[in-house]
């Protein structure tokens, strides 16, 4: 991200990990951490999507308090003083992670995104090296009645990125959640194979959105498919030029 | 409306009813309806008719009176007394439609059926502080006429004709309510961040999507005294200047529902809802929206979206729905039992509220009493009673000569208090001390016959099934805990799945995105903290547990090679 410009809008200062920085009083911690290289992992955040503060993989601390806030969803405050790296953050981190790969059927070796994968990524930069949680195995789906892409379901994390591309840039709203709970999945139109849909644009934005190996085009094998994400911060800006 | 035609309805209604003998009271809320109810009343009007006594013995159909173990209840009334003797008042117990000769033919000679009677000085009774409940089970729910002729109404016309919204949100901060769905936040405090609020649009929601197990206040208030509910928001929506409010009720509640719709088409056919309510510069409507079945939309943010016809998961806060709630617009949220009780607070000042109750906690507080306990039913009582008062004396101690092992308050959210904590006197900060919560009113007694791990992996079971699954933690933590539970009870735990238990806990209270997740792991955290050698119980020994533990392998991520 580029460095804060000069608006006329008010700055706020104040500490992510002893770091004096400042940001416009709209951005979010996460935003104002990136714009200074301070890394914290995330999901289910996308630059140039809505923040749903799903995935509880960017919670930081606030000194002073002992409630942890999204950094995805928390705006930045005058003096505050961010932790974004205690040993309780670890840990949390990396047992979301565990969760995560406890929950489907994540296997790398056979995936098309092997290797382009954040959630293998962030796996790995949380250090998360095993998972102690017993695999639930479900037994799910994989979509492939659509001419140019495919859905499996067994890699998806719920991380609601198809869903909010498709509904705020595409605003076609192919994409939505059915069930809840453990039971939850995403689905096209009103759970129909997506291969029928009438609303789908066909535009991939979707898959190339798509974190993990869930959503990937037709025709890939293992570790070929990776994602262009180029178009979405294009698309954002441009929009935001054409409003203003 | 104005005042005047108020109270010449109120004394009418009086006038009516002092040419009567007796009123025959009959629940008919949902857990005498369930046991028949209806047809009691039916059996006695007949009855009544035969006779001949229809100008002399009135039968109504009413709200709830409490005592729900025993229903169907019959209440008799006399109204009229030769000689200046006291009215007395008999109640009956377990009606059935052929007890209703005998007990009409008891109103002729003025002898009561004794077979039937139930002590009405039995602590139950007379332990009670009733304020919200005040008029359950002695008001038809289904007739305006019958709230108004008790004062019902007339706090309306004393918030718009005397007072300003400003001195209305006073009284209610002076009478130190606070929110009765379980987080306990100072209702005066969040009347004025609404009212401050600047918006040509505000809204106001009554949550009434009562989802606990074993919890029933709202839905006896709607059914009992629907309103109540209605004039308290009201007052609400003047202080604020909401034009506009919505009751949130769960459609599992058919017969509370069917009696607020009523409600409030009488309360709009009186002019107490819609434009220039008792001729004051003010308008609100108000409208039902029903619940499709899902706990986690008794959460504030998942309700508005609910109500916005979106799916119904909760979004984080801030914003909070005072500074953007329904539609982006500031939004006055509070649960039934908070509405009911605004009324008596504007008639009777906020200072003779707060002499009830704790230092921190004022009025009143209505409870669901169920599980192992003699009085199933809904009670009502000063905050600050323990709970030893609320099980023994009020609830009328454990059936079966079996031993108290436990009450769990507050429901899936809440937790386990065992028998050493029963002198805690029940309010917001004691309860939480404690690892359980006020919650809205729930109240699960526990006997020694149940095993506390059952009774954990109940509510996991629950909240797991309730997850909405937008986060992680609680989509995929409590469906682990669940199944560590499960082993638990089976005898197949290691003191490994201990650790991950407890890991659990601390992680999806910690992280998880709304209350329900934050929450969640309750239940499990204090039926760990005082009840741990029961966990322990049902750990294999480390030969027998070797086979699992083994199973627990490490699986390595494979690089990536980004």
């Amino acid at each position: 991200m580029s460095p804060v410009p000069i608006t006329a809008e008010p700055v706020k200062t104040f500490k992510i990990d002893g770091q004096d920085v400042s940001a416009r009083e709209t951005e979010s911690i996460l935003q104002a951490a990136r714009a200074h290289n301070i890394d914290i992992p995330t999901l289910c955040h996308l630059e140039g999507l809505s923040s749903t503060g799903a995935c509880r993989l960017c919670m930081v601390e606030i000194k002073g308090s002992n409630k942890l806030l999204p950094a995805c969803v928390t705006r930045v405050q005058e003096g505050i003083e961010v932790v974004t790296n205690s040993e309780r953050l670890v840990k949390y981190r990396r047992m979301i992670m565990e969760l995560i790969f406890s929950e489907r059927n994540h296997v790398c070796a056979v995936c098309v995104v092997n290797g382009h994968c954040e959630l293998q990524s962030t796996a790995q930069k949380l250090g998360m090296d095993h998972v102690r949680y017993p695999y639930l195995n479900p037994q799910l789906d994989v979509d492939a009645s659509h001419e140019r892409f495919a859905i499996d379901h067994n890699r998806c994390i719920l991380c609601t990125r198809c869903v909010r591309v498709c509904d705020e840039i595409e605003t076609a709203h192919t994409w939505d959640v059915m069930g809840r709970g453990i039971g939850s999945k995403v689905i096209t139109d009103f759970n129909q194979p997506w291969g029928e849909s009438e609303t789908c644009t066909r535009c991939g934005k979707c898959v190339n959105v798509c974190p993990t190996g869930a959503l990937f085009e037709k025709g890939k094998s293992v570790a070929e498919m990776a994602k262009q994400r180029q178009f979405l911060p294009y698309l954002v800006s441009r929009r935001e030029a054409m409003i203003e | 409306m104005t005042a005047e035609e108020l109270l010449a309805i109120a004394e009418s209604e009086r006038q009516a009813k002092q040419q009567l003998k007796y009123c025959v009271h009959v629940c008919s809320s949902t857990g005498c309806a369930s046991s028949n109810s209806e047809a009691v009343a039916a059996a006695l009007q007949q009855h009544v008719k035969e006779a001949g006594l229809q100008q002399a013995v009135q039968v109504n159909m009413v709200g709830c009176m409490g005592l729900c173990a025993l229903g169907p209840l019959v209440e008799i009334e006399q109204v009229q007394v030769q000689g200046g003797a006291p009215p007395t008042t008999v109640l009956y117990q377990s009606v059935t439609p052929a007890d209703a000769p005998e007990i009409v033919s008891g109103l002729v000679s003025g002898q009561a059926v004794q077979r039937l009677r139930l002590e009405t000085d039995d602590p139950f009774f007379t332990r009670q502080t009733k304020v919200v409940l005040a008029q359950a089970g002695r008001i038809d729910p289904e007739r305006l006429e019958d709230y108004v002729a008790d004062r019902g109404y007339q706090a309306v016309f004393k918030a718009l004709t005397d007072m300003t919204p400003a001195e209305v949100i006073e009284e209610v901060t002076k009478s130190g309510l606070r929110g009765r769905g379980g987080g306990g936040y100072p209702t005066g405090l969040k009347w004025n961040t609404v009212a401050k609020v600047q918006s040509d649009q505000k809204y106001l929601i009554c949550n009434a999507d009562e989802g606990d197990p074993g919890a029933f206040m709202d839905r006896s208030i709607l059914e009992s005294n629907p309103h109540l509910v209605i004039e308290g928001m009201i007052i609400g929506a003047y202080a604020v200047g909401a034009s506009k409010g919505y009751v949130y009720v769960r459609a599992e509640y058919p017969l509370a529902v069917k009696r607020m719709k009523q409600a409030i088409r009488q309360a709009e056919r009186a002019g107490f809802l819609g434009q220039n309510i008792c001729g004051a510069d003010f308008s609100f409507n108000v409208e039902i929206r029903l619940g499709a079945g899902a706990f986690v939309c008794g959460e504030e943010t998942a309700l508005m979206a609910s109500i916005e016809g979106r799916r119904g998961t909760p979004r984080p806060r801030p914003p909070y729905p005072a500074a953007s709630g329904l539609w982006g617009k500031p939004t006055l949220i509070n649960n039934v039992e908070t509405f009911a009780n605004v009324p008596g607070i504007i008639l009777d000042g906020g200072e003779a509220y707060a002499r009830v109750g704790t230092e921190k906690s004022k009025g009143t507080k209505i409870f669901a009493l169920t599980g192992k306990i003699n009085h199933t039913g809904l009670i009502e009582v000063p905050m600050g009673v323990t709970l030893r008062e609320i099980i023994y004396e009020i609830g009328g101690g454990i059936p079966d000569g079996r031993k108290f092992k436990a009450v769990q308050t507050g429901g899936p959210s809440g937790g386990c208090i065992p028998e050493q904590f029963l002198d805690t006197p029940v309010d917001y900060e004691s309860l939480s001390a404690l690892g359980s919560i006020m919650g809205s009113g729930g109240m699960i007694v526990i006997d020694d016959s149940s095993s506390m791990i059952d009774v954990a992996k109940y509510f996991m079971e629950f909240s797991k099934e309730e997850s909405c699954g937008k986060c992680v933690p609680c989509r995929v933590g409590t469906a682990q805990m669940y199944d560590l539970l499960c082993k638990f009870s089976a005898g197949q735990a290691t003191e490994f799945d201990l650790r991950l238990l407890e890991d659990l806990c601390d992680l999806v209270k910690n992280t998880s995105l709304c209350g329900l997740g934050q929450t969640a792991p309750n239940p499990v955290i204090s039926t760990l903290k005082y009840f741990r050698d029961e966990y322990l119980a049902k750990i294999k020994k480390p030969e027998e547990a070797f086979g699992v533990a083994s199973t627990q392998a490490e699986h390595p991520i494979e690089e990536a090679s980004q």
